[in-house]
């Protein structure tokens, strides 16, 4: 069983290439408050990487300081091979990092169409071109397999909440973006509408974005997780394999940031023994 | 507008879908059931201007309708409908602008003075007359988007302050005429017939040329389109419309044709005309544009996608404030004179009901700059025809008033229904 992950990386298959980001030794304090201590934390291209953790574990600060909105402190933060310092939210963006915030952030009174290019219109000779925005929106849509939208010009208003989180993650990977934040993205959903975010949180996966997924709620994260971290108290409790674990190790592990039953397969900051 | 025809449910929207049974009746399906939704655009103003007129035609047959009071009501209307199209701008932003009335009154008052008492040429009035305009909305807008005031305290202190500026301006008790023949023909004149005739084709043409040119651009790229019996509709219904209005104004209208001649479309019809397509072109056709529906929906979305809310925001006061120095140039003009009271008394409440008659929500985020002009007509109609009915001031208020209050609850229950049903 205390088989370190690095080894048990080399038995498996080639989803153990590079990871995509790749934080290690992650400090971020607001006044005397350590919020973050030493968190290593990766996310692989192409996987779902549950972030869980109890209220007030660190999860915000992390994907704050991923989108670069509350930057780091200190650490290393490694993306697609390179390091970088990530200042701002515009950097990030310009990396290919979106953040899918829990309140959406959508324009109620703007059809889909204008809400994917919200802040970044497509324009010709300085005239919208609506025609090419549309066909875009279309395409991103259509390679999300979402066929739940009645037209891409209703306004966003006229949406069920399911929609309208597609929507929102839509705007992200409009972009060509390569990695993706969703902060609590079924939280407000009836079991349905989870189901096809769910989907769609998987399809993000498959068509090869590293997706990062903040979540309260186990099920989904069991369903369409990779590999779950978790945080307890500002430090990375433990970095697993969805398939390694059970649901009651995980609770485990987010409720007293231990557990001797899966001890031997996380790789957190060594606190663990 | 581009509107897609209807679409089955289960299928994907990629598809440009071919008109199912008669488009015309389709697109008047789809129409309703936008208004039902609670999105009645201009419906209501529509059918304001529809009841106003049979009202009042039937009450007094002979002056309302002749083509004399038509005219008239042009000149009474433009200045009020050119400060609602400002006010748009500030109500998309779910703003408002209480100065608006004494901006125009001020800026006008500036032309008056480089103009009349400086001998300056017209040009340099009507520049002046726009930069006053522009630094009032700036400051107007540094106060509200930079610092941070509600834009009704900000504003309602500059209606107080304008209104004392004017007065020093003009001098207690005074007034400045106007004397200068082309300030005095933007809002009194008419163009030429043959004129007239040429602008209507301009339009109709340059309409029908945008409209048949998207539909055939959305046919070619596979998006969704609006079905060619129903663009070719519109267009005939405008080209009807416009030609009538235009034929209405191009007959004889002087009481005795042998001394004055008075025929032909109004000038101030042309400006009017220029500001609907260039202001319509901004708020539609350009990422500005976009960006003000957006910070007037949703600012916080509009920030977190890179909006500069604070630019936008002070943009939309500069254009408010500068459109009231427009229609200031149009009281001035019309009144040949410019005193303490211009701009002032109820010109800037006419304006803001307009625009809310017209379709704009004072909640942000809806309107259009059309509907300045129909909401415009429906308040220069109640004006005119009361009038013509002799009715006494105090009544012409009231039902101002009233009407205004109509407005204002069609927009309130308008956006309740969008809300149930989905729409906003």
């Amino acid at each position: 069983m205390t088989v370190p992950e690095a080894a048990a990386g080399a038995a498996a298959t080639t989803e153990d290439a590079a990871p995509l980001l790749s934080l290690r030794g992650i400090n971020k304090s607001f006044g005397a408050v350590h919020v973050l201590q030493d968190v290593d934390f990766d996310a692989y291209a192409g996987q779902v990487t549950a972030l869980v953790g109890d209220n007030g574990a660190g999860k915000s600060t992390l994907i704050k300081g991923i989108a670069g909105s509350q930057p780091f402190d200190s650490g290393e933060y490694v993306f697609d091979g390179h390091a970088v310092t990530v200042t701002n939210p515009k950097h990030a963006n310009e990396l290919g990092i979106e953040v899918v915030y829990q309140d959406l952030a959508l324009c109620d009174n703007l059809d889909i169409v204008d809400n994917l290019f919200l802040g970044r219109e497509v324009t010709k000779n300085g005239i919208l071109d609506e025609a090419t925005m549309e066909r875009r929106a279309q395409e991103t849509l259509a390679g999300l397999s979402v066929r739940t939208v009645k037209s891409i010009r209703q306004v966003v208003a006229s949406l069920s909440g399911g929609q309208r989180q597609t929507v929102a993650i839509a705007r992200a990977v409009i972009w060509n973006s390569k990695l993706v934040v969703l902060d609590e993205p079924t939280a407000a959903l009836g079991v349905a509408q989870t189901e096809q975010v769910l989907r769609l949180v998987r399809q993000l996966a498959d068509n090869g974005l590293a997706v990062v997924l903040i979540s309260h709620n186990l099920n989904d994260v069991f369903q369409v997780a990779d590999r779950i971290s978790v945080l307890y108290l500002g430090r990375m409790a433990a970095q697993m394999k969805t398939k390694d674990v059970k649901s009651n190790q995980v609770v485990e592990v987010i409720t007293t940031g231990r557990s001797d039953a899966i001890g031997g397969i996380t790789n957190g900051n060594g606190e663990l023994k | 507008m581009s509107t897609p025809t209807k679409v089955e449910a289960t299928e994907p929207a990629t598809q440009p879908t071919p008109p199912a049974g008669n488009p015309i009746v389709g697109a008047i399906g789809d129409w309703w059931a936008k208004v039902r939704g609670g999105d009645a655009g201009s419906l209501p103003a529509t059918l304001g201007i529809i009841v106003l007129v049979i009202v009042f035609a039937s009450l007094r047959p002979n002056t309302f309708t002749n083509a004399f009071n038509f005219a008239n009501l042009i000149h009474q209307a433009a200045a009020v409908i050119v400060i609602a199209m400002g006010l748009v701008f500030v109500l998309l932003l779910g703003e408002i602008d209480l100065s608006a009335g004494y901006a125009a009154g001020t800026a006008a008052a500036t032309m008056g003075i480089v103009v009349t008492r400086w001998g300056w040429s017209w040009p340099l009035g009507i520049l002046t007359c726009l930069v006053t305009g522009a630094v009032v909305g700036l400051l107007i807008g540094l106060l509200v988007a930079k610092l941070g005031i509600p834009s009704f305290v900000v504003t309602l202190a500059a209606f107080l302050a304008l209104q004392g500026v004017l007065l020093k301006f003009i001098g207690e008790g005074g007034t400045i005429p106007i004397r200068d023949e082309t300030l005095r023909a933007i809002n009194n004149n008419d163009m030429p017939v043959w004129l007239g005739w040429v602008m209507y084709a301009l339009v109709v043409g340059g309409y029908a040329a945008i409209v048949l040119r998207r539909g055939a651009k959305r046919r070619a790229g596979g998006l969704s389109y609006e079905a060619v019996q129903v663009t070719l509709a519109k267009i005939v219904s405008l080209a009807v419309l416009l030609g009538l209005v235009t034929y209405w104004l191009s007959i004889e209208r002087s009481r005795n044709a042998a001394v004055t001649s008075i025929k032909g479309v109004p000038i101030v019809v042309a400006v009017l005309l220029v500001l609907l397509v260039g202001l319509t072109f901004l708020l539609t056709k350009t990422s500005f544009g976009r960006h003000v529906y957006a910070v007037g929906g949703n600012a916080e979305a509009a920030r977190r996608a890179g909006i500069n809310v604070a630019m936008v925001k002070l943009a939309c006061f500069m254009i408010g404030s500068t459109l009231a120095a427009v229609g200031g140039i149009m009281l001035a003009s019309r009144d040949n004179s410019i005193s303490p009271s211009t701009g002032g008394a109820s010109t800037l409440l006419y304006a803001v009901g307009a625009a809310v008659i017209g379709g704009t929500s004072l909640f942000g985020g809806k309107g259009r700059i059309v509907d300045a002009i129909l909401g415009g007509f429906v308040i220069a109609i109640i004006i005119n025809g009361m009038g013509l009915l002799n009715q006494p001031s105090s009544v012409v208020y009231m039902v101002t008033g009233l009407v205004l209050l109509v407005a204002a609850s069609v927009d309130a229950i308008s956006r309740r229904r969008a809300r149930s049903t989905g729409r906003v």
